[in-house]
């Protein structure tokens, strides 16, 4: 007797199928967790200089709308997390000054979480910043 | 062929258009007494009589400015705008706005006076000074003396902002590059350094001379300290001392969230204006002025709570208004033109808050304290509003114009600068 390939082959293709679309939600729902954490984390550290908005102040605090701090290089991302600033950047011609403290007391999950959730939020499109990325630079 | 004909019709079409736009903004133009009391995107609101007109606009970041004995108005710029950090506005015709513009002096800052025939103007560091000749022109724009240099600007509070007295004297503000003296600058919970090492150099106003060449630390004094930052400054004719407007510090919430609530952030501690005398100290950073309190508040920094009162030897306000706003220019009063009751009463520019968040921001206006006898005589009350372009703006912190500094021109009238955009009003006093 022949075996029935056809109905086997659908079969796997489905159960594939439903396997990526758990995945995908699954870590839908884990960067949507990610950045929900991370928005506490911003309203408890952030929000006071960056504003509600991510725009920042007037030559003093820095936007977090699409710059390339934000969006760009994860790891001097995390660094000015841990490290803070104090040398000033520019964006767009317009300089600014403050000082920035250094977050290092935050554990890895709370900074990978506020990464993300700047990187995914004021109109900002960017990959999650994960916990093992943050603690490999930590270790730096 | 056929491209060219719906070419053709696209130029027509496009003819019209522009020639509608032209006639439109021309019937515009005969209406223009109503829209000369605007920039053209916000109206100012005014006590009744008063007027305002935009005089400049589209500056850039104009931060202090200053008026001549024949009316020429001079606006010091954060930003060099074709090469220039300084514009010299003047009204050839009297119609009340400038139409002779010109810029000099490459470098840009936040300080400007002038006093006795020459033009003071300051970077972060220095500050310089232009010999204006008879017919007040600035006799060398490119070569201005150095008076002072070496300042200190550490990326906080670097504006040096400047005044004169009548006796020789440039007073300059080198504010404190901290925000409360902590040993980790705005790091949550960090302590504050006792004593604090900052005001040795910075925190106070300094006092030099105003005709001596390359002067620095060692050739000033520490006029007075205890100053995180000031940036209003203004000599008091009637009282003969320096007032000054600082800004209180920041952050009581985000760096004691045990103590503080958002609240209380938001409204802590005071903006306050000090009346200075040689050897003033103000108190920063171990105390803070709570307005609500009216008490002098030891700094969580330096061990208070929020209610242990401290600084036995600092001086009080004279005036204390809600915290943050940022006031950034002060004028007393000695024109005629304005009723009887701004007569020597002081007019503070607000620039507006941003460490009011999560609450919603306030300021972008100018006030008016009346004074009798040197001292505050009643309560202040907005002069002039609608810099930010409504509520939403102020509440948001996304003002269209911050108001910054204000000068009194010779007919009695005042300029109000705005650093956002450049724009310099003209505000004078109509009548009833």
């Amino acid at each position: 007797m022949k075996k029935p390939m056809l109905p086997m082959v659908i079969c796997i293709f489905f159960f594939s199928m439903t396997l990526l679309a758990f995945k995908t939600s699954f870590l839908q729902t884990q960067l949507q967790a990610s950045i929900a954490r991370g928005k506490i984390v911003y309203t408890a550290r952030c929000l006071t200089c960056h504003q509600v908005d991510g725009g920042g102040v007037q030559n003093m605090n820095p936007p977090l709308i699409k710059t390339k701090w934000v969006l760009g290089d994860k790891s001097q991302l995390i660094q000015i997390i841990l490290k803070g600033s104090n040398t000033g950047v520019t964006i767009d011609d317009i300089e600014y000054h403050n000082v920035m403290a250094s977050h290092k007391d935050l554990s890895d999950l709370q900074i990978a979480d506020v990464l993300t959730y700047v990187r995914n939020s004021f109109g900002n499109k960017a990959k999650a910043v994960t916990e093992a990325e943050v603690k490999a630079e930590r270790a730096k | 062929m056929r491209q060219l004909f719906s070419k053709s019709l696209y130029a027509i079409l496009m003819f019209c258009v522009v020639s509608l736009y032209a006639c439109a903004n021309d019937s515009n133009g005969d209406s223009t007494k109503k829209d000369e009391t605007n920039a053209d995107d916000v109206t100012l609101k005014l006590p009744s009589g008063f007027r305002a007109v935009v005089f400049a606009d589209n500056l850039g970041g104009a931060r202090h400015l200053a008026v001549n004995v024949n009316g020429d108005v001079y606006v010091k710029l954060s930003r060099l705008k074709n090469g220039n950090g300084i514009i010299r506005l003047r009204d050839t015709n009297g119609d009340g706005k400038a139409e002779d513009i010109s810029g000099f002096g490459n470098f840009p800052g936040t300080g400007i006076a002038i006093k006795k025939g020459f033009l003071y103007a300051s970077t972060d560091e220095e500050v310089y000074r232009f010999k204006l000749d008879a017919n007040n022109n600035i006799v060398n724009p490119d070569k201005p003396e150095k008076i002072v240099t070496g300042l200190l600007s550490r990326h906080e509070h670097e504006a040096k902002a400047i005044e004169l007295d009548n006796d020789g004297n440039l007073y300059v503000n080198i504010g404190a590059y901290s925000n409360s003296c902590q040993m980790e600058d705005r790091q949550k919970g960090s302590m504050g350094m006792k004593p604090c090492p900052i005001l040795d150099s910075a925190g106070g106003i300094w006092q030099f001379k105003s005709d001596k060449l390359n002067q620095t630390y060692g050739d000033g004094n520490r006029y007075a300290t205890g100053l995180r930052n000031v940036v209003g400054l203004n000599w008091n004719t009637s009282t003969n001392t320096l007032f000054v407007m600082q800004h209180g510090r920041d952050q009581l919430h985000d760096l004691f969230p045990d103590m503080y609530s958002t609240k209380e952030n938001a409204e802590l501690p005071a903006e306050c204006m000090y009346e200075l005398h040689k050897g003033s100290n103000c108190g920063w950073p171990y105390i803070y002025y709570d307005q609500i309190q009216h008490k002098k508040i030891l700094a969580p920094e330096y061990g208070g709570d929020g209610r242990k009162t401290a600084g036995e030897d600092a001086q009080d306000p004279v005036v204390a208004f809600p915290g943050h706003l940022a006031p950034n220019g002060l004028l007393f009063y000695t024109g005629t033109q304005f009723p009887e009751k701004y007569k020597n009463g002081a007019f503070v520019v607000f620039h507006g808050s941003w460490n009011r968040a999560p609450e919603p921001q306030e300021g972008y206006f100018v006030v008016f304290v009346p004074f009798k006898n040197g001292k505050p005589s009643g309560n202040w009350e907005v002069f002039a509003d609608g810099f930010s372009g409504g509520p939403e703006f102020t509440a948001s912190g996304r003002a269209k114009h911050r108001p910054c500094g204000i000068a009194q021109a010779p007919d009695g009238s005042i300029y109000i600068s705005d650093d956002s955009k450049g724009t310099i009003w003209k505000i004078s006093y109509a009548g009833k």
